[in-house]
């Protein structure tokens, strides 16, 4: 163990695949000669050379694109989108090439690739940096989708990706990169892809979240005990597949439930999850199922109203209180 | 002047050009009879007429590159290889199909062939076939990338891109367009600037070759030549073949858009009685022996039809199958 910084533990995952597996490659816009615009792929240039570690030109759809055709021919490319807002420029690539060759060929391809992204808002970016697209690729089947919310979980899921033979998008907050915590040193730890995980046990109300939702759930959960209301906080680290099993455990002891989503409330994955707990755990259910969502609009610069877009742990707090107020 | 077809290659290999392109003529006419009969349904997009490019360019191939294609790539598949009777089967959606019928007529699949697939997405196998060429080199094996495409994918954003990259990272990528001179119902013309395809690439720096794709010989020829050098540089090349499709886009497509005289002149050129006339005037092969390969073929496809029909359909566990490894 030793503590490291969220951005650390993935950088360190990614120098410990290249070690473990020669086939692993790394590319994306800046990412060799710059190191990254986030510095993730800090020392990954001169560890591996040029032959491993690649600066692209900026062309989203073809950097998917050309991992999807370089996995198919036997490489396990990482492929590093600067964030995941330019997605949206490979979206044809991931949605129609990369998650649809191995089902439409009938299984006899296989895309074994990673695609890294940084996201989520909170850093006065703008309507166009400041986006969390998560639920795009939940929706679609064929694909992994992974949001850790701790270092360690960030270096060991990450090492899944990697080794995983499916298509794995892996996102990053980039507002937890210098958040700190215990990293297992072992080149062997593996976080099990489709895994969520109890980050605090608690009796009286579920708090699902993900990534820095999971962060701020956590600070709502300390300050909530001492009103003497008891949180569980479940970490989905994995957005898909979902861990029912997990999520429905905890909701079946602390008959409440509350879903914090930095996305988009509309189509949100706060309501996928919130469905899934009606479907199976109605008969236990003590108060409806509540969402704290990222608010409905494009993203505002102005740091004042920018704020009131992102869920907060106050935002969080109050919808524990409703859910476990007398009224239900 | 012509060719001497015996300046090219050995009389057995000329008359399996010849065969080639008649099986493929062959397997798309029984495609559009089945498609009538209700057998095949979905999108289906016929090769007639553009034969001499799938024969000749897949001659001028090792059998160990990879070979990537669009949605109208029938014969390009059965031409690399690929069981007549798995397609067909493949087409009528049956699990006895190439991809268990879970792909169709636009997603033809063959790894034993290096037939890395067909793409439906107009532009998609560009970056794929970039990262196809990537593996090979970074993996140091002896193979290039065909990538074909139609005049229609050349203003998608993954053409220039694709291009760009396959010379920036110096891979060994041979662009082959298929200009049928119609992407839908719009002539080249009216959705390009620069309606000459092949002088594109000079953005790129990736030198180019227009070929009469009529012609097989001519395209084996430039393709084996540009193939080797693929090869030999590891950089990409890029050939323009100029064809026709003799039916529409697909077969909801009556093409109303091309004019009779247009069509009769390319007609005029079609690449199977146009060569068949060559192999006999130069005495490659006589009548007798031509009308043998020809009912081969015909065998062949009714063979393959037989096959479909009587192919079970796949399980309905089959939906929940390959969508992860």
């Amino acid at each position: 163990m030793s503590e490291m910084t969220y951005r650390d533990a993935i950088n360190l995952a990614l120098k410990e695949e290249m070690r473990h597996d020669p086939s692993v490659v790394v590319w994306g816009e800046d990412v060799a000669l710059y190191e990254g615009s986030f510095k993730v792929t800090r020392g990954l240039l001169a560890e591996f050379g040029e032959e491993r570690v690649k600066d692209t030109p900026i062309s989203e759809n073809t950097i998917i694109g050309v991992a999807v055709g370089a996995a198919m021919g036997g490489v396990r490319p990482v492929a590093e989108l600067m964030t995941v807002n330019f997605a949206l420029l490979a979206m044809d690539q991931i949605v129609n090439h990369m998650t649809k060759i191995h089902y439409m060929f009938g299984g006899q391809a296989v895309v074994p690739m990673t695609i890294r992204m940084p996201g989520g808002g909170g850093s006065q970016l703008g309507a166009q940096h400041s986006q969390s697209l998560e639920t795009f690729f939940m929706h679609c089947p064929g694909m992994r989708v992974l949001y850790p919310s701790t270092p360690a979980d960030a270096k060991g899921l990450l090492k899944s990706a990697i080794r995983d033979n499916n298509p794995v998008i892996f996102l990053e907050h980039e507002l937890l990169y210098n958040s700190k915590g215990e990293v297992p040193a072992d080149p062997e730890y593996l976080v099990p892809i489709g895994k969520a995980e109890v980050k605090r046990p608690g009796e009286q109300v579920t708090i699902v979240a993900y990534a820095r939702m999971t962060v701020l759930a956590l600070q709502a959960a300390e300050e909530l005990a001492g009103e003497g209301i008891s949180c569980e906080v479940v970490d989905l680290r994995s957005l898909a597949p979902l861990d029912d099993d997990t999520i429905l455990a905890s909701v079946r002891k602390t008959g409440r439930a509350v879903v914090v989503e930095e996305c988009w409330r509309t189509c949100g994955l706060g309501a996928e999850i919130a469905s899934r707990i009606f479907e199976n755990c109605f008969d236990v259910l003590l108060a409806p199922v509540r969402r704290v969502s990222g608010l409905d609009v494009p993203m505002p610069y102005s740091r004042k109203i920018e704020k009131i877009c992102i869920p907060q742990k106050e935002t969080i707090v109050q919808a524990v209180r409703e859910v476990t107020s007398g009224g239900f | 002047m012509e060719t001497r077809l015996r300046m090219v290659l050995p009389d057995h290999e000329l008359v399996r050009l010849y065969e080639q392109m008649f099986l493929s003529r062959e397997f798309e006419e029984h495609c559009a009879e089945q498609y009538a009969k209700g057998n095949i349904t979905g999108f289906l997009h016929l090769y007639s007429g553009q034969e001499a490019v799938a024969v000749g360019a897949t001659a001028g191939l090792h059998k160990d590159d990879y070979i990537l294609s669009a949605y109208r790539e029938h014969a390009q598949a059965i031409v690399r290889g690929a069981d007549p009777k798995r397609v067909m089967a493949e087409l009528f959606g049956k699990a006895t199909g190439l991809c268990k019928g879970k792909g169709g007529s636009m997603h033809l699949f063959d790894p034993a062939l290096n037939f890395m697939g067909g793409y439906a997405i107009v532009g998609g196998q560009f970056p794929i076939s970039v990262g196809l060429a990537f593996s090979s080199k970074y993996r140091n094996e002896d193979r290039i990338t065909a990538c074909f495409f139609g005049d229609g994918a050349v203003n998608q954003g993954t053409f220039h891109e694709s291009l760009n990259w396959a010379q920036l990272w110096e891979l060994p990528v041979l662009f082959i367009c298929e200009n049928n001179f119609y992407g839908i119902g719009t002539e080249v013309h009216r959705s390009s600037a620069l309606a000459s395809i092949h002088r594109r690439t000079c953005g790129y720096d990736i030198p180019s070759e227009k070929v009469d794709g009529m012609d097989v010989i001519a395209v084996y020829k430039a393709v084996k030549y540009a193939a080797e050098k693929v090869r030999e540089i590891g950089r990409p090349l890029f050939i323009e073949a100029t064809t026709y499709r003799f039916r529409g886009h697909s077969m909801s497509d009556p093409g109303k858009y091309r004019s009779a005289a247009e069509h009769e002149l390319w007609k005029s050129r079609d690449p199977l009685p146009n060569y068949a006339k060559r192999l006999l005037d130069e005495g490659i092969a006589t009548r007798e022996a031509l009308d043998a390969v020809e009912a081969r073929c015909r065998a062949s496809v009714e063979e393959a039809v037989a096959f479909a029909e009587e192919s079970p359909w796949p399980e309905d566990s089959e939906v929940w199958e390959d969508i992860y490894v």
